[in-house]
C-alpha cells in the first residue's frame, strides 16, 4: 500500500484541515477519501446489521401503529385508531406506565445512593478488601431469571428463609412477592442485591479524586461530611449523571425480573403454554415492556397496538439517551 | 490523662512524631474507624452472600424438608444434584445454552472489532453520525423493534424456535460492544499505528499485528460481556424459542422449573445454583478483565 506518502505529510491536525479551508492538498485529500474508503469496509458488517436489525424494524414499527394487524390476515390501515386505544382504553397501559415510572424513580435513586454507599465503604475497607470486594460484586453476576426465583424462594411468605427468621426476631412478616404494596419494594432489594456494577464504577471515581484536594480540605477545618459535600461530590458528579441516566434506561427496560417474579409468586405454569398474565400480584408488576409482550405475542396478537407501546418506550429511551449524548456525560469521547 | 502524656512522650527519640495526646486520639481514632468500616463490612457481605447459602442449604433438602421453613437440611441430600439433570429437557437446556453463548460470543467479537477500529481511529465524514447510532442502538430497549424482527424470522426466514434469530444478528456487530471497545482504542497513540504503516502495513494488517494485540483486555473485557448476556437472555428466548421447549436455554427453561415440578423448592434451587455457577466460574478466572470493563464503560471521556 502507498500510504505511507500520505502518512508522513503535514498531518498534526488532519481533520480541522478538511472542515474549513478549501485549498486542500491533493495528497491529503488523497488520504481522506482513501481512509473513508477503508471506513467504510471496516463498517459494512455493522452498517447491514444497523439498515437490517434496526432502521428497518424501527420504521416498521411506526408503520404498524397505524395498522390493524393480528400477524395472520393483511394488515390494513386504521389511522390513529391503535393510538387512542392505548391511550384512553386499554385497561393496562396507565397501570404499566405508573409503575414503571415509580421503578424509575424508586429503583434508579436508591442504586445510585446504595452503589455510592457500597463503593465508599469499599474504598475505606483495609484488610480483606479482595474478598469483600467480590462479595459485594458476586450478585450482580447472578443470571436475572436465577436471582429472581432466588429471591422468590427466599421472600416466600410461608415458607420462605426471611419471614421465617423475621418471625423469630418477632417482626412484622410482609407478603413480598405475593402482596401489591410489597411487590415492587421486593424488586427494588432484588436490584440492590446486584448493586455490583455501580459499586465498580462508584470505586473507580472515587479512587480518581485526587488526594490533595481533601488534605487541602483537613487543612481548612473541614469535617467527613464537609469534604464529602465539597470535594467528593463534585469530583464524582459527572459519574453520578452517568449512572442515573443509564438507570433510567435500564430501568425503563425492566422486564425479566417483573416477569418471573410474579409468575413464581402466582405459581402459574408457563413456558410454550404462556400461561402467565403478567402483573401478578393485582396489576403491581406490570410494566410498559411487559405490554408490548402482552399485545403482541401473548393474548391476543393486536400487533398494531404493541407498535404503540413500543413507540412510546422508544420516545422514553431517547429522550434519556440524548441526555447522554451531552458533552457533560462524556459517552462521545474525545470529539 | 496527663501522666500517660509525660510518660510516653519522654523517650520518644526514633519515632517521627512526638507521642502527644492528640497523637493517641488519633491512634484511637483510627482504630475506632477501622472497627465501624470492618463492622459495616461484615453486614454488607452478609445481606450479598446469606441469599447464595440458604440457596444452597435448600438444594440439599430432601422433597419434604424443602417445602418446610426449616433453614439447616437433616440429610445432605447430595443427590439432588444430579436428579436434576434427569428432569426432562434440562441437559438439552444446557446444550442449547452453551451454544448460543460461544457463537453470539465469537460472533460479536469478530463483528465489533473492525467498526469500533474504524470508528476510534479514522476520520471520515459521518462518524459523529455513526457514533450517535451506534449510541442509540446501545441504549435501544429490545422490545422497540420486536414485533417486526419476530415478524422477519417467522413469515419470511421461518427460523422461530431455533437459536439463529438470537445469534445471527451478533454477525453484524453489537453496539454496546463496539463502544466499549472504540473507548479503549481512543487510549491507544496514534504513533503506534504510524509506526505500522511505516514498516509497510495495510490497514487491516495493523488492526491484526499492532492493535489486536495492545486491545486484549478490552476484548476479553466483551468477551465476557456478551458470554454473560447470552447466558443470561430471557427475552430473547422467549420471543423466538418459547413454541420449542427442544430449544429452550437454562435462562428460559429455569422459569418454568418451579411451576412445572412445584413441590421441589430444593431441586429448584439446585438448577438455579447450577445456572448462576458458570457465569461465577468464568468470572473467576477473569475477574481482572471483567473489572476493567465495568470501570471502562462508566469512566471514560
Amino acid at each position: 500500500m502507498s500510504s505511507t506518502t500520505a502518512e508522513t505529510g503535514p498531518s498534526p491536525t488532519p481533520s480541522r484541515a478538511r472542515a474549513g479551508k478549501p485549498p486542500v492538498a491533493p495528497a491529503l485529500r488523497r488520504k481522506h477519501r482513501r481512509e473513508l474508503r477503508v471506513a467504510l469496509a471496516f463498517l459494512s458488517p455493522w452498517l447491514i446489521g444497523f439498515a437490517v436489525f434496526f432502521a428497518y424494524p424501527l420504521i416498521s414499527t411506526v408503520y404498524f401503529s397505524f395498522m390493524h394487524y393480528d400477524g395472520y390476515n393483511p394488515p390494513s390501515f386504521v389511522g390513529t385508531k391503535n393510538w387512542t386505544y392505548i391511550l384512553t382504553e386499554n385497561p393496562y397501559f396507565w397501570t404499566a406506565m405508573r409503575n414503571t415510572l415509580w421503578l424509575v424513580v424508586v429503583m434508579v435513586t436508591l442504586r445510585v445512593i446504595f452503589g455510592l454507599g457500597i463503593g465508599t465503604l469499599i474504598t475505606k475497607i483495609k484488610t480483606g478488601a479482595g474478598f469483600f470486594r467480590t462479595a459485594f460484586y458476586l450478585p450482580y453476576l447472578a443470571p436475572p431469571v436465577a436471582a429472581t426465583i432466588g429471591f422468590a424462594f427466599l421472600l416466600n411468605p410461608g415458607t420462605g428463609p426471611v419471614n421465617h427468621l423475621l418471625g423469630k426476631l418477632g417482626l412484622p412478616q410482609p407478603g413480598w412477592f405475593n402482596d401489591p404494596n410489597w411487590s415492587k419494594p421486593s424488586l427494588v432489594l432484588l436490584a440492590l442485591w446486584g448493586i455490583g456494577d455501580l459499586m465498580v464504577i462508584f470505586m473507580a471515581a472515587l479512587l480518581d479524586v485526587p488526594t490533595e484536594q481533601y488534605e487541602a480540605a483537613s487543612l481548612d477545618g473541614a469535617g467527613p461530611f464537609q469534604r464529602f459535600r465539597y470535594v467528593t461530590l463534585p469530583n464524582i458528579m459527572p459519574i453520578i449523571m452517568f449512572a442515573v441516566v443509564t438507570g433510567v434506561i435500564q430501568t425503563l427496560q425492566y422486564y425479566t425480573q417483573a416477569m418471573v417474579a410474579g409468575q413464581v409468586a402466582s405459581g402459574t405454569l408457563s413456558g410454550s403454554g404462556q400461561n402467565y398474565f403478567p402483573g401478578y400480584p393485582g396489576g403491581s408488576t406490570w410494566t410498559v415492556p411487559q405490554l408490548v409482550y402482552n399485545l403482541g405475542f401473548q393474548s391476543n396478537d393486536d400487533i398494531g397496538a404493541a407498535c404503540v407501546v413500543s413507540l412510546v418506550l422508544f420516545v422514553l429511551a431517547m429522550a434519556f439517551t440524548s441526555l447522554l449524548m451531552r458533552r457533560r456525560a462524556g459517552l462521545m469521547g474525545d470529539d | 490523662m496527663s501522666e500517660t502524656l509525660t510518660l510516653d512522650s519522654a523517650p520518644s527519640t526514633s519515632a517521627p512524631a512526638p507521642r502527644t495526646a492528640a497523637h493517641r486520639r488519633a491512634v484511637r481514632q483510627r482504630r475506632l474507624n477501622w472497627i465501624a468500616v470492618h463492622s459495616l463490612g461484615i453486614a454488607a457481605a452478609l445481606f450479598f452472600l446469606l441469599p447464595f447459602v440458604f440457596l444452597f442449604l435448600t438444594s440439599l433438602m430432601s422433597d419434604d424438608q424443602s417445602l418446610s421453613a426449616n433453614l439447616w437440611p437433616q440429610h445432605w441430600v447430595w443427590s439432588n444434584y444430579v436428579n436434576v439433570f434427569k428432569v426432562p429437557g434440562f441437559t438439552d437446556w444446557w446444550k442449547n445454552s452453551i451454544e448460543y453463548s460461544v457463537l453470539g460470543t465469537v460472533l460479536t467479537v469478530l463483528s465489533s472489532i473492525p467498526a469500533a477500529y474504524a470508528l476510534a481511529k479514522f476520520r471520515f465524514p459521518g462518524r459523529r453520525a455513526a457514533m450517535m447510532a451506534v449510541i442509540s442502538m446501545m441504549m435501544l430497549p429490545p422490545q422497540v423493534i420486536i414485533v417486526p424482527m419476530y415478524l422477519l424470522w417467522t413469515n419470511q426466514l421461518h427460523l422461530t424456535g431455533t437459536i439463529w434469530p438470537l445469534v445471527i444478528p451478533m454477525a453484524f456487530g453489537d453496539a454496546f460492544s463496539i463502544f466499549l471497545l472504540r473507548q479503549f482504542l481512543l487510549t491507544i497513540p496514534k504513533e503506534y499505528l504510524d509506526a505500522a504503516k511505516v514498516d509497510g502495513c495495510g490497514e487491516f494488517t495493523t488492526l491484526r499485528r499492532v492493535v489486536l494485540p495492545m486491545i486484549k483486555p478490552a476484548v476479553s473485557a466483551v468477551a465476557l460481556f456478551q458470554f454473560f448476556y447470552c447466558w443470561n437472555d430471557f427475552f430473547g428466548p422467549q420471543i423466538y424459542l418459547a413454541q420449542n421447549p427442544d430449544a429452550w436455554t437454562v435462562s428460559y427453561g429455569l422459569q418454568t422449573f418451579h411451576s412445572a415440578h412445584h413441590t421441589d423448592w430444593n431441586l429448584t434451587m439446585a438448577a438455579t445454583l447450577l445456572v448462576m455457577a458458570p457465569v461465577i466460574i468464568v468470572f473467576f478466572f477473569a475477574q481482572k478483565a471483567f473489572i476493567e470493563g465495568v470501570t471502562l464503560t462508566g469512566v471514560k471521556g
